[in-house]
């Protein structure tokens, strides 16, 4: 087919509404199985979009169609059928319930170990708030604050109705459609998200967490993240939710875009709590995940991620350092217990001079699970002075665990200068009894020394955030010794 | 307070400990010494519950309670408490952080509330400042990069906060210059009590001009051999253990 153009799309979409019968169910919540054009076409006319966006979503579905599922991760598991998915589901509603007594007590039981309050943990499950006007009126201040900064933040598709020139230049502008198998299929098929942009010279007051973005109900299974910080502008940026998500769509593939204009800042936090499956390893969510930032001249991202959840991670979260002394950082706990699989790492690609990025993982394998640190530093033969350094450190607890570590090196500046680290421990019989014999059981224990290892990564994380995470490092290895 | 009947210990279905029978009572100190591989090291890590010795023959009592089906930390929560010939490295968990989790633990099982932080910070002043310790080593990473002397001052420390019934310091001057022996020393004379015990496990007499014991225990092949007062252990200084194979 040669160019398609928005006429070529208008006839089609007019053909087509007849020809197929489903669009006469367009006002259903959920679209047929299956991936082809007219189901790409109708997300796209779900969501009201412009012309060019369903181009572009269309292109991106020509360019997956002639893509691999990549299978060089160290990872195992059965590759999901992608003609056997819905691709659009209505935000659901979940039933709401009168209290807290109707909610699934082992979820309870979660939401108490993690400290959750009482009205967040009914905001989590669905419970009715009596304290409604409260909640409202948080939203809206907050909304207030945003505002008259000029702050944008808002779900990708309002953005891309009101602020269409925005999205327009920088959408795949730093993943592009064409990046890997996963980010492509993302590109044709996202449905919801998060857009966020920080003008020129100004510092988002507080942290901007998904939290706050009250019209969206759960977090959906394509996710679509860009976030834009003009020059001189400061965002710290608050990503998923420590209380556990469970989840009917078992693939999920979200693209986070990042762009740090000259001098600008962005510190994103994530804590991801998919659903791992049972201890058999049975039902988790498997998690495909591109993030990748762009720091101008003088600019800074900083990647921190608590991997917990999900049964099988995928996931580097990237910095292109393009502009000179544009500092990059990533800083990472993985945790895997019973059979979950995790792959992560980052890419730090040094094109400016005097780039500077610095990589701090920390995996923790327990059960019978898999942990993996896969790195790349690259740097560009016009990059002089770039500067990183990596240390990677794993923990293993029990015999039937696995750490691994795959760092690669590209360096074609002979001005750079690179460090790597890397050590690998074993919790010891030796510590458990020393702690025993302190009063600290088993479990209290693990936590504890787990807690001591994570301690350089937990650090970067704001604060409310890190102690929940802390919880949830204890809880996300609970059962993990006999 | 102590009650040591008949005890046979083995690991790995080798016998190490081959009945020893020992009491020690409140406000006592008792110092066991004896040759390399006489079981001396067995002897403190069985009273304080370490799985894997298995006890054969035998009991532990402390205050009357048999200890054999309690788990290490069950046993620390009524009192016992063992400074390690070796203590471990927990990298990333600062002294404060440890010792105020082995406190809160421990009242926990009694069915106390935690310790208020400011109470906490308290007992951490009075009790670093008795045993000279500069606050600064605190906030340290545990044992991570301590010297010999460091970790063993941290040790009486952990000691001094959980103020427990029984005390057993296992091998506590290995590793240790005079200076070192001496400031940690008098930091266990310092927590001596008459309602609180020692047991001392010592290759060598030198601990011993410090820390002066009641009684002394000759530990040979896993069995008491000999036991006296303070003079035995001058005596074995001069002798070595050869006289009482």
């Amino acid at each position: 087919m040669n160019k398609f153009t928005e006429d070529d799309l208008k006839k089609d979409l007019e053909n087509k509404e007849y020809e197929y019968g489903f669009y006469t169910d367009i006002e259903s919540d959920k679209f047929p199985i299956g991936l082809n054009e007219d189901i790409v076409i109708a997300i796209s006319k779900k969501k009201n979009e412009p012309a060019w966006m369903t181009e572009w979503r269309l292109d991106a579905f020509k360019i997956w169609k002639e893509m691999e599922e990549p299978d060089w991760a160290n990872v195992t598991y059965e590759k999901p059928n992608f003609q056997n998915i819905s691709y659009y589901s209505a935000p659901k509603k979940k039933p709401k319930l009168e209290s807290l007594d109707q909610v699934d007590p082992e979820l309870l039981k979660t939401f108490e170990k993690l400290g959750i309050s009482i009205d967040e943990q009914k905001r989590l499950s669905n419970v009715a708030v009596d304290v409604v006007m409260d909640s409202v009126s948080v939203a809206t201040t907050f909304k207030k604050t945003l505002n008259e900064k000029g702050i944008i933040f808002c779900p990708i598709s309002e953005a891309i109705e009101k602020h269409p020139e925005l999205v327009k230049k920088y959408i795949g502008s730093i993943v592009p459609k064409s990046d890997n198998f996963y980010a492509a299929l993302n590109s044709a098929v996202f449905s919801d998200g998060s857009f966020c942009y920080i003008p020129k010279g100004v510092t988002c007051p507080m942290e901007l967490s998904t939290y706050f973005r009250i019209n969206e109900g759960g977090t959906g299974q394509f996710e679509r993240t860009l976030l834009i910080a003009d020059e001189g502008s400061y965002v710290s940026y608050l990503e998923g939710c420590t209380a556990p998500q469970r989840d009917e769509n078992q693939l999920h593939a979200a693209v986070v875009e990042l762009i740090s204009l000259d001098n600008a800042e962005i510190k994103y936090s994530t804590v991801q709590n998919w659903y791992p499956g049972d201890s058999e390893g049975k039902g988790g969510v498997y998690n495909f995940v591109t993030k990748r930032a762009l720091c101008e001249t003088n600019a800074k991202v900083s990647w921190t991620q608590v991997e917990t959840g999900s049964a099988v991670t995928w996931k580097y979260p990237s910095c292109v350092l393009k502009g000179d002394n544009s500092v990059g950082e990533f800083y990472s706990i993985a945790v895997t217990n019973h059979h979950q699989q995790a792959d992560t790492g980052t890419k730090m690609v040094h094109l400016g001079n005097n780039t500077k990025s610095t990589i701090i993982s920390k995996g923790v394998s327990a059960g019978k699970s898999q942990n993996s640190y896969r790195g790349l530093v690259k740097v560009s033969p016009r990059a002089n002075n770039a500067r990183n350094f990596s240390q990677c450190d794993s923990l293993l607890m029990g015999n039937n665990c696995g750490a691994h570590t795959f760092p690669y090196i590209e360096a074609k500046n002979k001005t750079a200068q690179i460090e790597h680290e890397a050590t690998t421990s074993k919790i010891g019989e030796d510590q458990l009894f020393y702690c025993n014999q302190r009063g600290i059981d088993t479990e209290k224990a693990i936590a504890l020394i787990v807690n001591g290892f994570s301690k350089d990564v937990l650090n970067k994380l704001p604060m409310e955030f890190a102690v929940e995470a802390k919880k949830l490092l204890e809880i996300s290895l609970e059962g993990s010794v006999g | 307070m102590l009650q040591v009947n008949n005890l046979h210990a083995s690991i790995n279905d080798k016998e190490i400990l081959k009945g020893i029978n020992l009491e020690i009572k409140a406000g006592e100190v008792h110092a066991i010494m004896g040759p390399n591989g006489s079981g001396k090291s067995t002897l403190s890590a069985v009273i304080a519950g370490k799985e894997e010795y298995e006890v054969t023959e035998g009991k532990v009592m402390l205050d009357g309670e048999d200890l054999s089906d309690l788990a290490p930390e069950e046993r620390a929560h009524k009192g016992i408490f063992l400074s390690f010939q070796y203590p471990v490295e927990i990298p990333g968990v600062t002294v404060t952080n440890f010792i105020k989790t082995a406190i809160n633990e421990t009242r926990k099982s009694k069915g106390l509330e935690e310790l208020p932080a400011k109470e906490m910070l308290q007992l951490i002043r009075e009790k670093s400042d008795l045993l000279e310790i500069d606050r600064k080593f605190l906030s340290r990473s545990l044992n991570e990069g301590f010297s010999g002397g460091e970790k063993k001052r941290n040790e009486i420390f952990q000691m001094a906060m959980l103020e427990p019934k029984l005390a057993i310091l296992d091998e506590t001057d290995s590793g240790l210059d005079i200076d070192a022996l001496k400031v940690v020393a008098k930091g266990v004379n310092k927590l001596k009590s008459d309602k609180n015990s020692v047991l001392v496990i010592t290759h060598y007499q030198r601990l011993l001009d410090y820390i002066v014991p009641d009684f002394v225990h000759v530990l040979y092949n896993g069995k008491i051999v000999k036991s006296g007062g303070k003079e035995l252990a001058l005596e074995l200084e001069k002798k070595g253990y050869d006289w009482l194979k």
